[in-house]
């Protein structure tokens, strides 16, 4: 989230879609109807009529798979209609850039395609340069290469009677739903939109995102209360593991992973280019404080300039290479994996093309799985179609504790690091996930005592963290806020050596500081645990309550907040006040940078500072698909044809081609579009949640949703029990045979749609069903690897098999 | 202690059904084996170990195509109860009225099995089931332990959007009056309070009551 959940009180008209906000994030409703008692709209956009659709003022559906029409037929009727904030979107965002003249669009393609690589050549979307090497810009935004007008030209195309045709959505529909969101384009209005996986889970994942982030752009909803781009995360710590790195291709704060390209730390730390714009905070020109400091907290006092802090002891990925979830699995499927940890997930029903997983995992030499209960990972061996004989893997299943069981922290969506205190005792021979990892690793550590192979990293990886053999996380967290580590002199401060540093600011490149994640910089300090602050002060009224807990960056609630106000410092919203420039500095929320507002050409700069060039890209040369979302079908799609290109599916999204990796497009075994999705009472693959025998009284075993005339149309009665299948694999699933489905008109035909949520497994309850996932395909959109697990084909029939 | 009232806007309801896992955690209930019947609503009726429940209930709409309404329903804890009045036919003092209006049956209600239907017939809700483990009937005692300690019951403190909410009658009346009149002008005038004068527990509807929960 770029605000925050109280936040979306503040706003003026809340748009729910790629989310079901009422069922996979019920505590957000709070908020959503706070705003509502204040006269906010509820819009929601959905393939299904949800909980959420229960309560919104406006809903309509559209077919899985079609957001980018929908949202581009929004963004032209924005600028068709004049209905943007105009001096926001000159001043803040890329708009007024001007584009360079080898950048071109044809029947689907950007220009820089190469099609034997499926991938562009960005440099061809590259923007006009002065003789400074700053950005050429035309404020006024007429100019026909500028930004503004290749986006209008663009979504030109998306009319609403061709949006219509693809999403399904009726005309008047659209109409209603753009009219009312544009509205937030006013300038003291603003506009949310709450989005989840049902945006990011798209070979067009990335784009859908970027679409919606461009129209808040447009009406001038970044940086404000009430507004912003927000990604409602799905685990209650997903944005805390994001930013500690759980993906492959960063390090903590969001730092490139070194690779093979980067074989030195000076290569690493002068890769990016510097913007020439004196308007330009140039943010990433302190990287080298936080890199530095990075590796100061993994290798310690081993970490000198001599030896460029360690770079070399980290490990590298291969240029170019990808190393995402689905890599991981289709290498594993092929057999060149030997050992996989599954630590606190379940992906025999997680991942896309479930059968996939689990026949990968049969290929592997060993597998610990470390779990609070069992599941259909840890048990992958016997489960349906496996021969226990015939599997080598070796299981070890290592039960830890939960999450409440012990202390530590969790970051939510907003970005707020909340210190936890550990509630009841663990049973007996259950550890904390950190207990495990700390064994472990002084187990490596031992068997590399006298050498082996590249034994540096481990013998010397940091370890005073660790308080008598055991975990600590209050240490651990002192860490991830970063040490001197040496006495140094700092803006005019003295610190001691062992002295918690007080904030990224002053982090060094010279080795005297550590910080295990620059962003968390701040959070734990010689003033205490940040994160477990719960005071409740709000001096500006709008929920920022900026002593509760603690926000990255630097507390800071909503981020590029010095978009909210003018040129002058003013807020653009007065009755939504979080910052504005008063008597020479800045009140309210921490700002974003604490430059005097852009009226001030000599001293002030851009407010989007961790851009380039200090503003938004409403036009993106950094994405692998593109600079402006395009619609592109899914892999499997119900329509031969996509109305906008010749391009039927995104030229460059990934597909695997193992034999498991089958997929059907227009083919009458699978004629409906299937989507899943997640219920309220049951939590991810429901391995915490099918064990609670509360929770599963109500939501017993796995159903199939779909609309009545689809019942009608395939004889299956409310209630019945039906077979739903993929090319993929298929499952026993319950109907509920209900008008909260529509059948969609899509090109002239009618297109029915299904759905099934994938929180079951085989393992219990003996009679809930398996995992939707065995349905799902794993391709994946090509920035991120998310598989497209929202729109796939299916068949559904009647199995003539009895409920259980 | 000042009588207690709940007070119940399903318009806010989202039906995350804190309220009826709440109410069984707080009771520590057991459940019952349930199967997917083709609707969200399980179990499928109040029971001995369900003593709130929260009904959906779906149907065609003119405005963005459908409506889904939902019900958490619980004893209605009455200022003149049917079934105070049958038991008392039966056995004396068997279900007593406490000092802040909570109706509750005590253990005099044990071995009333014979009569069990009766009773449950004799509330207009039929909301109290019979318990086999219990050997009486049971339904929710709008947790007088809790409410005596200043909390709130349980279902109250779980629910997210302010659907539920519990204090004194005075107060409960003046919100109810201030979310009937926010609802009548968004709904079109739609809207009603049930059972306003003859109930402790009330629910603010915008459509007919048959469109909620089975009405005899």
């Amino acid at each position: 989230m770029t605000n925050h959940w109280i936040d979306i009180r503040n706003s003026d008209c809340i748009l729910i879609m790629g989310s079901n906000a009422a069922e996979n994030h019920p505590i957000s409703m709070k908020w959503v109807t706070k705003a509502m008692d204040k006269g906010a709209t509820l819009i929601n956009v959905d393939p299904r009529f949800t909980r959420t659709s229960s309560k919104a003022d406006i809903y309509t559906a559209l077919r899985s798979g079609t957001d980018i029409p929908f949202l581009g037929g929004m963004m032209n009727y924005i600028l068709t209609n004049k209905k943007y904030h105009k001096e926001y979107a000159a001043n803040y965002t890329n708009a007024s850039f001007i584009v360079g003249s080898k950048f071109d669009f044809k029947d689907g393609l950007f220009s820089g395609f190469d099609p034997k690589k499926k991938k562009y050549d960005k440099s061809a979307w590259a923007f006009e340069k002065d003789a400074n090497g700053v950005p050429k810009r035309d404020l006024t935004l007429k100019d026909p290469r500028c930004v503004f007008q290749l986006m209008k030209k663009h979504y030109s195309r998306y009319t609403p009677k061709t949006v219509s045709s693809i999403t399904g959505t009726p005309e008047k529909d659209l109409k209603k739903v753009w009219e009312t969101y544009a509205k937030t384009g006013a300038v003291d209005k603003t506009g949310t939109i709450m989005y989840a996986m049902g945006w990011t889970q798209h070979t067009v994942g990335v784009q859908n995102i970027r679409m919606m982030a461009m129209i808040q752009l447009m009406l001038g909803n970044m940086g404000r209360a009430g507004g912003g781009v927000n990604a409602l995360r799905g685990e209650s710590n997903v944005q805390g593991s994001t930013d500690h790195c759980l993906l492959f291709h960063i390090l903590p704060g969001y730092m490139a992973t070194p690779n093979t390209k980067l074989p030195k730390l000076a290569n690493y730390l002068k890769r990016r280019a510097k913007s020439n714009d004196p308007l330009s905070a140039n943010w990433w020109q302190y990287e080298p404080k936080y890199m530095v400091s990075f590796l100061k907290s993994m290798f310690g006092e081993a970490a000198t300039v001599a030896n460029d802090f360690g770079y070399d002891w980290m490990p590298k990925l291969d240029a170019g290479a990808d190393y995402s979830w689905l890599t991981i699995f289709d290498e594993m499927y092929k057999g060149n994996l030997k050992g996989f940890f599954a630590w606190g997930q379940n992906p025999a029903c997680s991942g896309a093309n479930s059968n996939k997983t689990r026949k990968a995992m049969a290929k592997l030499d060993w597998m610990v799985n470390v779990n609070i209960f069992d599941n259909e990972t840890a048990s992958f061996w016997k489960g349906p179609g496996m021969n226990p004989d015939e599997i080598k893997t070796e299981v070890i299943f290592l039960p830890c504790a939960t999450s409440v069981e012990k202390e530590g922290s969790i970051t939510n969506s907003g970005r707020w690091s909340q210190w936890r205190y550990q509630g009841p005792k663990r049973l007996r021979g259950v550890k904390p996930d950190g207990e495990i990892m700390v064994e472990l690793f002084e187990k490596i550590r031992e068997l590399y005592k006298d050498g082996g192979t590249f034994p540096e990293p481990i013998q010397n990886m940091r370890w005073d963290f660790v308080k008598n053999g055991k975990f600590d996380a209050h240490a651990v967290a002192k860490l991830i806020n970063g040490y001197f580590e040496k006495d140094a002199t700092v803006k005019g401060k003295s610190f001691k050596k062992g002295t918690l540093v007080p904030s990224f600011a002053y982090l060094l490149t010279d080795g005297s500081t550590s910080s295990g994640n620059w962003l968390y910089c701040n959070s734990y300090t010689e003033k205490g645990n940040m994160a477990a602050r719960r005071g409740k002060k709000d001096p500006t009224g709008m929920g920022l309550y900026p002593e509760w807990s603690w926000c990255w960056p630097v507390n800071r609630r909503i981020i590029y907040n010095r978009a909210s106000v003018d040129l002058n410092g003013k807020p653009w919203s007065p009755d939504k006040n979080i910052l504005e420039y008063k008597n020479g500095k800045w009140v309210g929320d921490v700002p974003d940078g604490g430059w005097p507002p852009m009226v001030n050409k000599e001293k002030t700069k851009r407010p989007f500072i961790m851009k380039p060039d200090g503003v938004a890209s409403v036009f993106g040369p950094g994405r692998a698909d593109g600079p402006f979302p395009e619609h592109y079908e899914p892999l499997e799609c119900p329509v031969p044809k996509n109305l906008f290109s010749s391009q039927r599916m995104s030229p460059t999204a990934v597909v695997y081609g193992a034999d498991t990796d089958a997929h059907a497009t227009c083919d009458p075994r699978f004629p409906f579009v299937g989507t899943t999705y997640r219920v309220t009472e049951h939590w991810q693959t429901g391995i915490l949640t099918r064990w609670q025998p509360w929770l599963l009284e109500t939501q017993p075993q796995l159903f199939v949703e779909m609309s009545i005339e689809l019942g009608k149309l395939r004889g299956i009665n409310n209630g019945d029990m039906c077979k739903v299948s993929s090319a993929r694999g298929e499952v026993e699933a319950v109907a509920i045979v209900t008008g909260r489905f529509k059948p969609f008109k899509v090109q002239g035909t009618t297109v029915h749609q299904i759905g099934l949520p994938w929180c079951f497994g085989w393992v219990h309850p003996e009679d809930g069903g398996d995992s939707a996932n065995l349905l799902t395909p794993s391709t994946g959109d090509p920035n991120t690897r998310i598989p497209e697990s929202k729109a796939f084909m299916v068949n559904v029939e009647k199995s003539g098999k009895r409920r259980a | 202690m000042a009588g207690k009232f709940f007070f119940i806007d399903t318009t806010r309801c989202t039906a995350c059904r804190g309220c009826q896992i709440a109410c069984k955690q707080y009771k520590k209930h057991s459940v019952s084996k349930t199967k997917q019947y083709g609707t969200y609503q399980n179990p499928i009726d109040l029971d001995a170990n369900t003593f709130r429940l929260v009904r959906f209930s779906e149907h065609p709409s003119k405005v963005n195509s459908m409506v889904w309404y939902f019900f958490s329903e619980a004893c209605r804890h009455c200022l003149k109860p049917g079934c105070q009045k049958k038991v008392e036919q039966i056995k004396k003092d068997a279900i007593i009225i406490n000092d802040f209006g909570a109706v509750l049956y005590t253990d005099k209600m044990q071995g009333l099995e014979k009569s069990s239907k009766a009773i449950k017939q004799a509330c207009p809700w039929s909301i109290p089931n019979w318990s086999k483990k219990e050997k009486q009937m049971v339904k929710c005692n709008m947790c007088y332990d809790r409410v005596e300690a200043g909390l709130l019951p349980a279902c109250a403190k779980a629910c997210p959007t302010g659907a539920i909410n519990f204090g004194d009658e005075a107060e409960m009346k003046k919100l109810a009056n201030e979310c009937l009149a926010a609802a009548k002008k968004k709904f079109g005038g739609k809207g009603e309070i049930l059972d306003s004068e003859d109930v402790r527990v009330l629910y603010l509807i915008i459509d007919e009551q048959a469109k909620y929960r089975p009405v005899a």
